[in-house]
């Protein structure tokens, strides 16, 4: 019994509760939500703190035996997973309080982000099945919220694609959960776990089948990531960055979990699909991002690539597999967050989205360039910044196990990973601008910058000193299920 | 009990997966909340149906005699509540669209796409898009 297993789900949702209870006062709501994303912030370091020093934490709610009651379980991977939510979390609210995006505030704008938090933290933080589903369904609604709270004809559109084929995906789990129960009688997910394992084959491949692809559905996998472009760039910045940090990451964490932890060892035809799967959803990634040529929409097709190397890694599996998986979504969450809230920033300085509207903004502001490229760098794996070792990672684990297929397809995609960030460079920073006379906005967003700070200085620090982080997702792997 | 169960899911899955792959936007919905019913229905069968006699532990008795499994109710109930709660959002953001836009085709549900212009990557546009440029 642990308090650090619950609070970081409750903080969250309480300051979710108050934010809404505030709505008619915007100052009260600005520092309840302030104080939120702080105390979320603390509360994870304390959790990481509470595992590193012992094991994972847990609380059964109603003090239940095991496996009847619903049971919180912070592991290693779950507590890294809450620590950069919450620093995703405060991030780009750092960013939204800065004005740097143009977008009309809305009173119900901060209980919603926070209800997206929740949602993702307590994914992260429980280990019942159906409880998952729950928090699934949480940030579901708080995120269909946020994307239809500006009431633009083209946000009411993206918001439908994404209810529609997100709500046939969460359908698709809650069948799976469903039949998972009717064949093991249980939910929590070690006793499933034991339970499949004497199951019929067939069985128990159908059953993790049918939950393996509603999770892919939520972690945009092809080819069932058509939602995440058509909707994500309807979004103000701020938001945009906290979808691609956090949404398609608990879809990855829960099939992480599937795969290395809970129903581990997995059967052996699901796991060769899983990595086709992710090489297709690598290459669709990138090739959609070199035909685009808004920012937002590049980026966007960067999150479907990238959650592409975290499924491979997991496929690869083992400990070298699932070591890597969390390294390289740690890393992609931070570096692409911030890419997001970059393209803002080049936006209200260039005064577009589209790279064929803008450009100069090398000359005009060479701090923003430099600051692009870290996490840009980052994204495709150049050392010494935090991508390289999360992909060093992903290619020994593939070669080690012999899948050279695999180790060519994660450097192919580096190279159009390559191509796709010296368009951005080129288009955007280095060719002059397209209107003659084009002077950049005078504006400075000092906590825009303050978040991008933040954010970059992250992946330096994973870069320069990953023997830390490495350490630590190497004990994560072996604190699984699925290394004996 | 149970074939008649199965019977309703398959009608439910059926219906569902018709509307749902239809182009109207309003039978899209429908279709999803008849598919929600079928798994709503799934789960109840999930937990075996037999006896009907309510899950309380008589008194004096450790444990559950012959009753109703109370644990797929208990999912229901949550799966219901959320259900409800989405239909009633997708509905609100139907009928919001059908206003906008005055067509029911998700084909023609075109507002977020990139322009039609750029089937294949085309050259430097006209300027129509100024975002906060200052002359």
């Amino acid at each position: 019994m642990s308090l650090w297993a619950v609070l970081p789900a409750a903080v969250p949702l309480l300051t979710a509760t108050l934010c809404a209870a505030a709505f008619a006062r915007p100052s009260l709501q600005r520092g309840i939500s302030t104080v939120g994303a702080i105390a979320l912030l603390l509360i994870a370091v304390g959790t990481l703190g509470a595992v590193v020093e012992g094991d994972a934490v847990s609380v059964a709610f109603g003090d239940w035996d095991s496996p009847f009651g619903i049971l919180f379980r912070v592991d290693r991977l779950g507590a890294a997973m809450i620590l950069a939510a919450a620093v995703i979390g405060a991030a780009t609210m750092l960013y939204g309080n800065s004005g740097a995006d143009a977008a009309p505030a809305h009173p119900m704008r901060r209980p919603l982000v926070h209800g997206v938090l929740a949602g993702v933290v307590g994914a992260f933080s429980t280990a019942d099945l159906f409880n998952l589903y729950v928090w699934f369904e949480v940030s579901l609604i708080s995120a269909l919220g946020l994307l239809a709270l500006g009431q633009r004809t083209d946000q009411l559109d993206a918001a439908f694609k994404y209810l529609a084929l997100n709500l046939f995906g969460t359908l698709m789990l809650l069948a799976a959960v469903g039949a998972l129960y009717a064949a093991t009688g249980q939910l929590q997910f070690d006793a499933i776990g034991a339970a499949l394992q004497r199951l019929p084959d067939g069985t128990a491949l159908v059953l993790v089948g049918a939950l393996t692809v509603a999770f892919l559905f939520k972690a945009a996998a092809v080819p069932l990531f058509a939602w995440l472009p058509a909707s994500y760039h309807t979004l103000p910045t701020p938001l945009l960055a906290l979808f691609g940090g956090l949404l398609t990451k608990v879809g990855v964490y829960a099939v992480l979990r599937t795969f290395g932890d809970a129903f581990a060892p997995a059967p052996d035809a699901l796991v060769a699909a899983l990595g086709w799967v992710a090489v297709a959803t690598m290459l669709v990634g990138a090739l959609g991002a070199a035909y685009h040529w808004d920012l937002r929409r590049i980026l966007a097709f960067h999150i479907v690539s990238q959650v592409g190397y975290v499924l491979l890694a997991i496929a690869i599996g083992g400990e070298a597999g699932s070591s890597a998986a969390l390294f390289y979504t740690l890393h992609d969450m931070i570096a692409k967050t911030n890419l997001f809230l970059i393209a803002g920033l080049m936006a209200a300085s260039a005064g577009s989205f589209d790279l064929r509207q803008i450009g100069g903004l090398y000359k005009a502001r060479p701090a923003l360039a430099l600051l692009f490229a870290l996490p840009a760098l980052a994204l495709v794996g150049i050392p010494p910044l935090s991508g390289f070792w999360a992909k060093w990672m992903v290619l020994r684990a593939a070669l080690a196990d012999g899948q050279v297929a695999w180790a060519v397809a994660v450097f192919g995609v580096s190279v159009l990973t390559l191509y796709s960030m010296m368009k951005l460079w080129m288009e955007g920073f280095w060719k002059p601008h397209p209107i003659e006379g084009w002077r950049p906005s005078r504006a400075t967003h000092p906590r825009a910058w303050a978040a991008c700070l933040l954010l970059a200085g992250i992946t330096v620090a994973i870069g320069v000193a990953p023997q830390a982080f490495v350490q630590y997702t190497q004990a994560m792997a072996v604190g699984l299920g699925a290394t004996p | 009990m149970s074939l008649a169960l199965i019977v309703a899911m398959w009608a439910c899955f059926a219906a569902g997966l018709y509307l749902a792959l239809s182009r109207d936007l309003l039978r899209i919905v429908v279709g999803l909340a008849l598919l929600g019913s079928g798994v709503n229905l799934l789960l109840l069968a999930a937990g075996r149906v037999g006896s009907a006699q309510p899950a309380i532990v008589a008194a004096g008795q450790r444990a559950l005699g012959d009753a109703a499994n109370p644990v797929p109710q208990a999912l229901m109930l949550t799966a219901v509540v959320i259900g409800f709660a989405l239909m009633c959002y997708a509905f609100v953001l139907v009928v919001t669209l059908l206003r906008r836009t005055g067509s029911e085709d998700a084909l023609a549900l075109r507002a977020a796409e990139p322009p039609p212009i750029e089937a294949i990557k085309p050259p430097l546009p006209a300027r129509d898009v100024d975002i906060g440029r200052t002359p």
